[in-house]
C-alpha cells in the first residue's frame, strides 16, 4: 500500500450541540468519523488505511471545551486542548500528574491542537495495523507483530490476546491513576464510565480500544477530589523527547499519612493494550514510606506475568526501574 | 516562457488553471445537490494576515493547502504534510499550529498569521525575522518559516524565555541541517530586541 500525504475526498459536519453530533454519527452508521483535534485522524485518512464518508467535527461545540471546578473535583471538557490541560493553574495545583502527562504528549504544536478526549480515544500505533494490513484488530485473522519476523520492540508484554498492540495515550495512565470518570453522551442519554473501564483490551474487544461506540461522544473527564493534591510521579521513556510515543511510561499517585503510604495508584503505559495498573505493587506499598528500601523490595512485582515478544524484553526491567523511581521520595 | 517569467510565477499559473478546472467540476457536483444536509458551506471568508480572504474551501482541505494553493501564501512550507516536521507552522489566534494538520474550516472566525504576515506595514522585517538573519540562523532555509512562527508564538507567550524554554518551544520544528543552536541564538537576540522595543507584536 502506498503512503499518501493528502486528505481524501470526505464530507465535513460541524454541529454545535452534542445531540446533533451524536445524531449525525448514528445516521451515518459507522461511516462517520468523530473528529476531535484530528492528530490521530488525519494520519489514518491520508494513508487511506481507514476510510469514512464524513468527519463530524466536535470543535464547533463550545460546551465541550474548558475546565471547571465541581462539587467533587474538577471537570475537563473533552475538547480542551492538551496545551490548556498542561498549563491550567487549577490542574497544575491539584492534579499535577495529569498536567505533566499532557505536557509530554508529542510536540508543542500537536499539544496546541490535540485534545484530552482525543488523546484517550486515539487508536494504537502498531505499524502493521496502521499500514492497513488485515490483522486481527482490522478484522483479519493474523497478528503480524507477533510472528517470527515481526518487529515488536514497541509492543505489549502484558494482557495480549491475539493482538499485541499497546495503548499509546500519555494521559490515559494519569487518568486511570487519578480514578477519573469519563462522561459519554449518546443522543439524550449520558453514562459515566471509570477511566479504568473506558479502555478495553483485545480479549474483550479486539477492534476497539475504548468503550466508545457509534453515536457515543466523550464529552468530559471528571477528576475526583479524593486525589487532589496527591503526591505524584510521571515519567515517559521514549526514543526521542519530542514527537514520540512511550516505550514505557509510569503515572503514580500517592496519598500519605505521616510517612506512610495510605493509598497508591501506579499505572504503566505502553506495556499493554490498556493503561496497566500495577495492583500487586499498589497493595505491597500500603503502610510503607516512599523510600529506596520500599522501592527495592516491591519493584519486582511490577512485571509479574509479563510475556515479552522477540524484541521487547527490555520493557520488563524498564517497568521495574520506573516503579523504583516513582517510589523514591 | 519569456525570460522575465519566474519559475514560481509559471508554476502558479499552471496551478491556477488546473484549480479552475477542478473548481468548475466540483461546482456542478455541488449544484447537483448530492451534499448531505447540514454539511459545511464551501464559500468561507478567512482572516489571514489581518485581511479578509474569501475562498472556496473543500470540506477536507487542510489549512496548509488553502494557504499555499488557494491564497498563494507559499511561505508556509509543506515538508511531511502529516504533523511530523513543523515546516507548515502558522499562528492561529497567536498559538502555533501545524497548518497541514488542521482543517481550514476549523479556522473560520480565527486569526491566521503566516510568515508573510509578520512584516510591519512600514516594510520593515519583524524583529524575529531580523534576528534570524543577523544570527545567520538558517542554513538551507526550508524549515525557517516554521521556526520563525514558533519563535514568534513563544515570545508572545513568554517575552523572556530561558534557552531551555526556547528549546522546548521550538521542539516541534525539525531542521535537517541541524542549525538548532543558531535558531536558539536568534530567539535570544529577538527576545532582546523585542524587549528593547518595549512591545511584543
Amino acid at each position: 500500500m502506498a503512503a499518501h500525504d493528502v486528505m481524501p475526498d470526505i464530507e465535513l459536519f460541524q454541529p454545535v450541540t452534542v445531540e446533533d453530533a451524536s445524531a449525525i454519527a448514528r445516521r451515518l452508521e459507522g461511516r462517520g468519523w468523530v473528529l476531535a483535534g484530528g492528530q490521530d485522524t488525519y494520519g489514518w485518512l491520508k494513508d487511506r488505511a481507514k476510510t469514512a464518508t464524513a468527519m463530524i467535527d466536535l470543535g464547533t461545540i463550545e460546551a465541550l471545551s474548558g475546565i471547571e471546578e465541581t462539587a467533587d473535583g474538577v471537570r475537563i471538557g473533552a475538547m480542551t486542548t492538551l496545551r490548556t490541560v498542561s498549563r491550567d493553574p487549577l490542574i497544575r495545583e491539584r492534579y499535577a500528574l495529569l498536567a505533566e502527562a499532557a505536557g509530554k504528549v508529542a510536540s508543542p504544536q500537536i499539544r496546541n491542537q490535540g485534545t484530552l478526549g482525543g488523546n484517550v480515544a486515539q487508536d494504537t500505533r502498531c505499524w502493521y495495523y496502521r499500514r492497513g494490513l488485515s490483522c486481527y484488530r482490522a478484522g483479519g485473522n493474523i497478528c503480524y507483530a507477533d510472528s517470527p519476523e515481526g518487529m515488536n520492540r514497541e509492543h505489549a508484554i502484558l494482557g495480549a490476546s491475539r493482538c499485541v498492540a499497546v495503548s499509546p495515550s500519555d494521559t490515559g495512565t494519569a487518568l486511570v491513576a487519578l480514578d477519573a470518570v469519563m462522561v459519554i453522551q449518546n443522543g439524550g442519554s449520558v453514562r459515566r464510565v471509570p477511566a479504568a473501564k473506558f479502555f478495553v483490551g483485545p480479549a474483550v474487544n479486539i477492534t476497539h480500544m475504548t468503550v466508545l461506540r457509534e453515536g457515543d461522544i466523550l464529552t468530559a473527564i471528571e477528576l475526583p477530589a479524593a486525589w487532589a493534591g496527591a503526591e505524584h510521579y510521571f515519567e515517559k521513556v521514549a526514543d526521542r523527547d519530542v514527537w514520540d510515543f512511550a516505550l514505557v511510561s509510569i503515572a503514580a499517585a500517592f496519598r500519605t499519612s505521616g510517612n506512610a503510604i495510605e493509598d497508591a495508584r501506579l499505572v504503566c503505559g505502553a506495556v499493554s493494550c490498556v493503561p496497566h495498573r500495577l495492583n500487586a505493587v499498589e497493595r505491597a506499598v500500603i503502610g510503607r514510606p516512599r523510600s529506596e528500601e520500599t522501592a527495592e523490595s516491591v519493584a519486582g512485582l511490577a512485571s509479574q506475568g509479563a510475556k515479552p515478544l522477540n524484541f521487547n524484553h527490555f520493557k520488563a526491567p524498564l517497568m521495574e526501574n520506573l516503579v523504583k523511581r516513582a517510589l523514591r521520595s | 516562457m519569456t525570460s522575465n517569467l519566474s519559475r514560481r510565477r509559471f508554476i502558479k499559473g499552471v496551478i491556477a488553471s488546473s484549480a479552475a478546472a477542478a473548481t468548475s467540476s466540483a461546482w456542478y457536483s455541488a449544484a447537483a445537490n448530492d451534499r448531505p444536509a447540514g454539511a459545511v458551506e464551501r464559500l468561507v471568508t478567512l482572516n489571514v494576515n489581518g485581511r479578509k480572504r474569501p475562498v472556496d474551501v473543500l470540506p477536507q482541505e487542510t489549512l496548509a493547502h488553502t494557504l499555499r494553493y488557494k491564497l498563494g501564501l507559499t511561505g508556509t512550507k509543506l515538508g511531511c504534510n502529516r504533523g511530523e516536521c513543523g515546516a507548515c507552522t502558522v499562528l492561529v489566534d497567536d498559538i502555533n499550529h501545524y497548518a497541514c494538520s488542521m482543517l481550514t474550516h476549523s479556522v473560520r472566525g480565527r486569526a491566521v498569521v503566516t510568515v508573510e504576515g509578520l512584516q510591519r506595514s512600514s516594510g520593515e522585517l519583524h524583529p524575529v525575522q531580523q534576528a534570524f538573519i543577523d544570527e545567520l540562523a538558517p542554513q538551507c532555509g526550508f524549515c525557517t518559516p516554521g521556526q520563525i512562527m514558533s519563535a514568534v508564538a513563544l515570545l508572545k507567550d513568554n517575552p523572556n524565555p530561558t534557552r531551555e524554554e526556547a528549546r522546548q518551544a521550538l521542539a516541534g520544528n525539525l531542521c535537517r541541517c541541524g542549525a538548532y543552536d543558531h535558531y536558539l541564538n536568534a530567539v535570544e537576540r529577538a527576545a532582546k530586541s523585542l524587549r528593547a522595543e518595549g512591545q511584543i507584536t
